[in-house]
């Protein structure tokens, strides 16, 4: 194994190694590196560039250069980075680097992990029902959005999902209740395609989902709950207690009532800790280490709950409280940050309109740190849709294909002939195998969002990788978009051993051959 | 009633199921009319391919293809009076429908948008078919040469393939759109052909490294054949499948491509014109003129979405374990006779 992974990553550090030297000297070819003095009209023109020739070395051959670079490259060996100075800013490489990747990871994390579990879902829900109008849906739709330019819909979505809600937060007047009850329709519509069933029980499907969509958006719009959101200790409750039911649900079903009792009593704890946390949250002044070691708490609390309620299954029940009790505390936590939510929208940065389209972060913020964080969130929101909108299509395609081929085998209708009920073939038996797969995509994916999420960064300001990189070519600065490549090219390659290796792990029908 | 019973009887247990119809439709009929068969009926891909000529017909006929002028009084370039405050579209509902000088709107200095729109989809339409064509070429002669000969070809052609992987595709897009692109489309396209063509050289050589296996490259190599007609006479055919189905899905990841890379400012920028470009010219004045915007998005959807669709239908004509779905309606049909005969015999059981 460990020869395997020797040459693996050996022979792919050299095709990288190439891979910088062919684009070093193809940059040097595209760039044009004195395109602001070209339409320069100040006298001493000759001497400008010639100091820039003298600056960027242009005099010395690309290769010497490269090489020159390469050297201060190899210096992260022994701990001295160099990788050279973006020239029109006059900032180092490295400190521009630092920033740049804090600010993708905190992008794509979020996205991404929202996006697998969508995708997952309704990729699943959509090869069970293989051939219904859901499933033509659902490939439709995955087919429009791998049309779609981000480009394009980003713009749309700072119209409408930014600029239009803000204004419907000042001034909260309805033009008209039809497109409201077009939306509760169709999400009628889609919860009868998914949960499927008999005429009787679709017709019932149908009308609850829309009923209860309207109810919840009346609500929402005459309460004025967008003007000031927030959760509550009721939210918590009534969140909690559904989220301990269809956790126990999909986990082990409703029957075995032992896990229902021990994710129910999760939601109980929730609930009594819901006010002792207010005031901890009050008196204390919170970091994120503060939030590690609460969730390290909830965690002991969960792990503890399912080993008190344990059963013949205790692993059953620890990872279903394990998943309640995680629910929870993120309702918790999204409840205190949303308090925030008045002092945020009074802010003279904010000035009443909250939802932000552009940048990570708002200039002169001040504010306590669930205020910082209710300023993170605002912004990610809607580059987050962005990124979310193109992963999800490939997540539910592939989960949709695989599971197709894993419900087509002998051993699910062996699962079915021995009487197991349609929840634990598809859960157990069907969709774990199906996700072997996946494990090889994801990593891939996540490494390829670090490098790759370049227009959504882009559009949406977001001083991440990807606008490094952009930036860096408008501005022809060689050494940042060396670097770029050079840390993506790494990141690809860790992704793709990681990606075997998860497989092999696995998957035992794999067999790793040195 | 008997003779009609027995009739009924007669049906084998096979034959109601989908597997007998399409046996029975296949009977006889070569593999490349089977695909092609099952293509025609894929509904989705034929509706897309109808709508793909349509728009590629309109968009080059309508404001003309080099020399050739078109039938739309105005080009992309030429600019006139703005009609409509503001440039807006002209259609209306007046006197039933009626289409106006400016159907598509036009923009602040009163060039007509539907003109540079149908331009615009002209030059993405090319530069995706060159796109196409080139993978195609070196994707199947990478793919073929690797998967064929093994050894040393196959491990230098394959780190060739990695370097290429290991970047996004838009990264290195952007740098040689950088050095190629500008107004000119036929070359951007060539510089991301030749970029996107690694998945299909991929696939193209685990094909070719099982056919190699096979009984008729040994008797074709028994008989004389030389490498290259065993690889392009003997094993290509049977690797068709896989090119097209692939070509086609590149070619829906071209155009999106290069409108981002236009959009960027790496792709064709002005005079340049493609749908990508157009976007990001217009852009900014997304509230004021909102049809500057919508229009050229809409046809890049409407060209991928179509593309996309094309491909699954060539997927699933290919793909031999995939059987044509029986309509619902059939499937109850099916499930009543099978039932009929059901009762039928427990009829007559009970009745002996």
């Amino acid at each position: 194994m460990t020869r395997f992974i020797l040459r693996r990553l050996l022979s792919t550090a050299l095709v990288l190694l190439v891979v910088t030297f062919v684009l070093y000297l193809l940059l040097n070819v595209a760039l044009d590196f004195f395109w602001d003095l070209r339409s320069s009209t100040s006298p001493n023109i000759a001497s400008l560039y010639e100091s820039r020739r003298r600056l960027l070395d242009l005099d010395t051959p690309a290769i010497v250069r490269y090489f020159k670079w390469l050297a201060g490259v190899g210096g992260c060996v022994v701990g001295q980075c160099d990788f050279g100075v973006a020239w029109k800013s006059g900032q180092e490489v490295t400190s521009q680097l630092q920033g740049a990747i804090a600010n993708t990871v905190k992008l794509i994390t979020a996205s991404t992990i929202v996006a697998i579990v969508l995708g997952i879902a309704v990729g699943m829900i959509s090869a069970i029902r293989q051939y219904s109008g859901f499933d033509y849906f659902i490939t439709f739709v995955s087919f429009l959005l791998y049309s779609l330019p981000v480009f394009w819909v980003a713009v749309l979505l700072k119209q409408y999902g930014a600029i239009e809600i803000n204004n419907f937060i000042n001034d909260p007047t309805l033009s008209s209740w039809v497109p409201i009850i077009l939306v509760c329709l169709a999400l009628g519509l889609f919860w009868m395609g998914a949960l499927g069933g008999g005429r009787k029980r679709r017709l019932i499907t149908f009308l609850a989902a829309t009923v209860i969509t309207f109810v919840t958006i009346y609500y929402i719009l005459a309460s004025g709950w967008l003007q000031q959101p927030s959760i509550g200790i009721v939210g918590v409750v009534v969140i909690g207690l559904g989220a301990a039911v269809v956790m126990t649900f999909l986990s082990t079903g409703l029957k075995n009532k032992r896990v229902l009792y021990a994710t129910l009593a999760m939601a109980v704890i929730g609930a009594l800790l819901y006010m002792p946390l207010q005031y901890l949250f009050y008196y204390q002044e919170m970091n994120w280490l503060w939030m590690f070691g609460l969730l390290i708490v909830t965690i002991g609390v969960a792990v503890g709950v399912g080993l008190a309620f344990r059963g013949p299954d205790p692993w059953d029940t620890v990872r279903t409280t394990f998943f309640t009790g995680l629910i929870i505390a993120v309702l918790i936590f999204a409840d205190r940050v949303l308090q925030g939510w008045g002092d945020y929208s009074d802010q003279p940065a904010i000035n009443n309109r909250p939802i932000a389209t552009i940048g990570a972060s708002t200039p002169n913020l001040e504010g306590d740190f669930w205020i910082a964080n209710l300023d993170t969130f605002t912004h990610l929101l809607l580059p987050s849709i962005a990124l979310i909108l193109i992963s999800f299509a490939s997540y539910t395609r592939y989960t949709r294909g695989s599971m197709l081929e894993v419900m087509g085998q002998d051993y699910i209708r062996t699962a079915r002939a021995k009487g197991l009920n349609e929840r634990t073939v598809v859960m157990r038996h069907a969709l774990r195998n199906a996700l072997l797969p996946l494990a090889s995509i994801i990593p891939v994916d996540i490494i390829t969002m670090i490098g790759g999420a370049v227009i959504t960064e882009t559009i949406f300001g977001w001083n991440g990788m990807g606008k490094l990189f952009i930036d860096s070519m408008r501005q022809s600065e060689l050494d940042p978009i060396m670097a770029y490549i050079l840390i993506t090219g790494l990141l690809a390659i860790i992704a793709n051993l990681v990606a075997d290796f998860l497989y092999a792990v696995l998957d035992p029908r794999i067999r790793v051959n040195a | 009633m008997s003779t009609n019973n027995d009739n009924e009887n007669a049906l084998a247990p096979d034959d109601v199921g989908d597997n007998a119809i399409e046996a029975k439709e296949t009977e006889g009929l070569s593999q490349g009319k089977i695909v092609f068969r099952k293509f025609l009926r894929h509904k989705g891909a034929m509706i897309s391919i109808g709508v793909f000529a349509f728009v590629a017909l309109f968009a080059f006929s309508s404001v003309g293809f080099g020399p050739i002028p078109g039938w739309w009084i105005y080009n992309h370039t030429s600019s006139g009076q703005i009609l409509n405050s503001g440039g807006a579209p002209t259609w209306s509902f007046s006197n039933f429908f009626t289409l106006g000088q400016h159907p598509f709107g036009q923009d602040d200095i009163g060039r007509d948008n539907f003109a540079r729109v149908m331009k615009g989809t002209q030059i993405s339409i090319i530069v995706m078919v060159i796109i196409g064509l080139v993978c195609l070429v070196i994707g199947t002669i990478v793919g073929a040469l690797a998967g064929y000969y093994r050894g040393w070809i196959d491990s230098v052609l394959m780190r060739i393939t990695d370097g290429f992987i290991i970047l996004p595709v838009i990264v290195i897009g952007s740098i040689l759109g950088k050095l190629v692109g500008g107004a000119n489309g036929p070359l951007l396209g060539l510089a991301l052909g030749a970029i996107l063509w690694t998945g299909l050289a991929r696939l193209v050589r685990g094909d070719f490294m099982s056919l190699r296996e096979r009984e008729f490259v040994d008797s074709a190599r028994v008989a004389g054949a030389s490498d290259f007609r065993i690889m392009f006479k003997h094993m290509l055919p049977n690797a068709m499948g896989v090119i097209i189905v692939n070509t086609t899905l590149v070619m829906s990841q071209a155009i999106v491509l290069e409108a981002a890379l236009s959009y960027l400012g790496f792709g064709i920028s002005p005079p340049g014109i493609s749908l990508g470009q157009l976007i990001s010219e217009y852009q900014t004045s997304f509230a004021t003129r909102p049809w500057l915007f919508w229009w050229p998005g809409l046809f890049i959807i409407v060209i991928a979405l179509c593309v996309n669709f094309i491909g699954d239908g060539l997927r699933d004509a290919f793909d031999p374990r995939m059987k044509t779905i029986p309509s619902w309606r059939k499937m109850k049909k099916a499930e009543r006779m099978t039932q009929k005969k059901v009762a039928n015999t427990t009829q007559k059981e009970e009745a002996k």
